[in-house]
């Protein structure tokens, strides 16, 4: 089970300096200049006044678990080992949503509203997956 | 939804004008399987020619077209041999059933046509068709499929509300009772208890096999036409009395953190533009792609509180004979097939003509659609004269 043989980010124009940022280790969010409101997934411009009126900014990283479910199907070649596997959507402290997967606990332990952080443990080649565990 | 999302729909009780103006004048629909000696093509023009049959109408009859799920709107009309002056192919999503009904009742009404066919067809059993899997936004975290969307709103509400995965049994056990009432359903003949809804194969968890809708071949057709003409036609006409709608856009690509529930509740406005209070409807369609929409679509209705489904279905409330609102008669999409909604409207229809036998509902004057996706919907039919 690896993270190596997992489908590749579709990268754009918008969300290119993201994955750039998580090769880094660093997880980053488009902040919107007019509310300081943040929003992912990335775009051309605020959701919140229309225009290209943004900056990224770095997250905490930090977030809670608001739902999850667990994968029996397999959909993607490269996951099959990984089944029965869990994706995680995570409420980040920012406030945008990250559909992600838990890292260092399984969907046993899992309790919504869990504080979790982010960590970077790998990806397809040339990318590295936020992932989320427990907060330290 | 964030609490300062501005919803663009209009204000219970404004008026609409399109009021009973526009009438279901024919409906055709084929069997639903596995047939790979066909297509979306073939299976729509058989079921458009059911329909032009029900409603005593030929293909020259028809100046517009809207088809749906079949790939050129123009080869479809070539081989229908109609030359419409209005014509449209809408957008795959099952939220376009209700939406190309809309469209289709603003044309007749504006006079842009006067007779129009919607045309479903569906071949995605037989071509093996995945909903799930390929490049997305989320594909590298493995997150795939309506299923799983809906999977993580369940145990959401779940955990917000206290409901459970057992709260959707009495949802999938009445579906499936109904199409043990419909010989044309594929799973006729095929009931199920509570027991087995529990304890179905996990396809994406909290949901399991029985809570996911038939994937098949196959298509609907309706005819739409004005109440006027639709008099002097073959078949009672079905009149659409009310439609509301209210999309929301702002998720993030990501599962609905709200359920819906503001934009479902804007569909209250239904009542209003129809005329027709909740009380005064018999029974109901309700787009069950899985069966948590089913419970999304009745708490955003207000058919119960919030976060009460679960207590509103359990004693066999969606149930025909047992419980006040039967639901989804032909067996829905869990259990009769998933024709993205053109079904349960076309069972609508039934119901109000009479059509049901055994599954008849008694005394129907009125049935209500539900549609709990992005494109949150909601429409009343009635008889015409009742």
């Amino acid at each position: 089970m690896s993270l190596d043989t997992r489908p590749k980010p579709l990268v754009d124009n918008w969300n290119r300096p993201f994955w750039e940022a998580c090769g880094r280790g660093q997880l980053i969010l488009q902040r919107c200049k007019a509310t300081g409101k943040c929003f992912f997934p990335p775009a051309p411009v605020s959701p919140f006044t229309g225009r290209p009126e943004w900056e990224w900014i770095n997250a905490s990283g930090r977030g809670e678990l608001w739902s999850f479910v667990v994968f029996h199907q397999s959909y993607f070649p490269g996951m099959k080992d990984e089944l029965p596997y869990p994706v995680a959507m995570v409420k980040l402290e920012e406030g945008p949503y990250l559909l992600t997967n838990l890292d260092g606990i399984g969907p046993d332990e899992a309790k919504i509203g869990m504080r979790l952080a982010v960590r970077f443990p790998g990806g397809p080649e040339g990318f590295t997956l936020p992932q989320f565990g427990p907060e330290a | 939804m964030p609490p300062d999302t501005e919803l663009a729909s209009p204000a219970i009780s404004a008026p609409w004008p399109l009021r009973d103006k526009v009438a279901f004048a024919g409906i055709g629909t084929t069997r639903y399987g596995n047939f790979p000696e066909t297509d979306s093509y073939g299976l729509g023009c058989e079921a458009l020619n059911a329909a032009l049959d029900d409603a005593g109408l030929r293909p020259s009859d028809i100046d517009g077209l809207i088809v749906n799920r079949i790939p050129s709107y123009e080869r479809f009309a070539e081989m229908m041999g109609i030359n419409p002056q209005y014509c449209l192919l809408t957008e795959a999503p099952g939220r376009f059933s209700g939406v190309s009904l809309a469209l289709a009742a603003q044309a007749i009404a504006t006079g842009a046509a006067k007779t129009i066919a919607l045309v479903y067809g569906n071949n995605g059993r037989s071509v093996r068709m995945m909903y799930g899997g390929g490049d997305s936004q989320w594909s590298p975290w493995g997150m795939t499929s309506p299923g799983a969307i809906h999977a993580m709103m369940w145990r959401r509400h779940m955990h917000q509300f206290g409901t459970t995965h057992a709260d959707l049994g009495p949802i999938s056990v009445a579906f499936r009772h109904h199409a043990c009432l419909n010989p044309d359903a594929v799973m006729h003949g095929k009931p199920i208890t509570l027991q087995q809804h529990a304890a179905a194969r996990p396809i994406c968890e909290p949901l399991k096999l029985l809570d996911y809708c038939l994937i098949n071949d196959g298509a609907v057709a309706w005819i739409l036409t004005s109440a006027e003409r639709a008099r002097d036609m073959k078949r009672p006409p079905v009149l659409l009395s009310g439609y509301a709608r209210q999309d929301a856009f702002h998720y993030g690509s990501a599962p609905a953190d709200d359920f819906w529930y503001p934009t479902l509740s804007a569909c209250r406005s239904v009542y209003d533009r129809a005329g027709i209070g909740r009380d005064d409807i018999q029974g109901l369609g309700i787009y069950d792609n899985f069966s948590p929409t089913v419970m999304f679509s009745l708490e955003g209705l207000g058919f119960c509180k919030q976060g009460e489904g679960g207590d509103f279905v359990r004693d066999g409330t969606l149930q025909l004979g047992t419980g006040r609102w039967p639901t989804n008669t032909s067996g829905g999409h869990l259990s009769d097939s998933y024709m993205q909604g053109w079904g349960i409207i076309a069972e609508c229809v039934r119901q109000l003509r009479d059509d049901c036998g055994e599954r008849q509902i008694p005394n129907v004057n009125a049935m209500q659609y539900i549609c709990a996706t992005h494109i949150a919907q909601s429409l009343i039919l009635r008889r015409a004269g009742a």
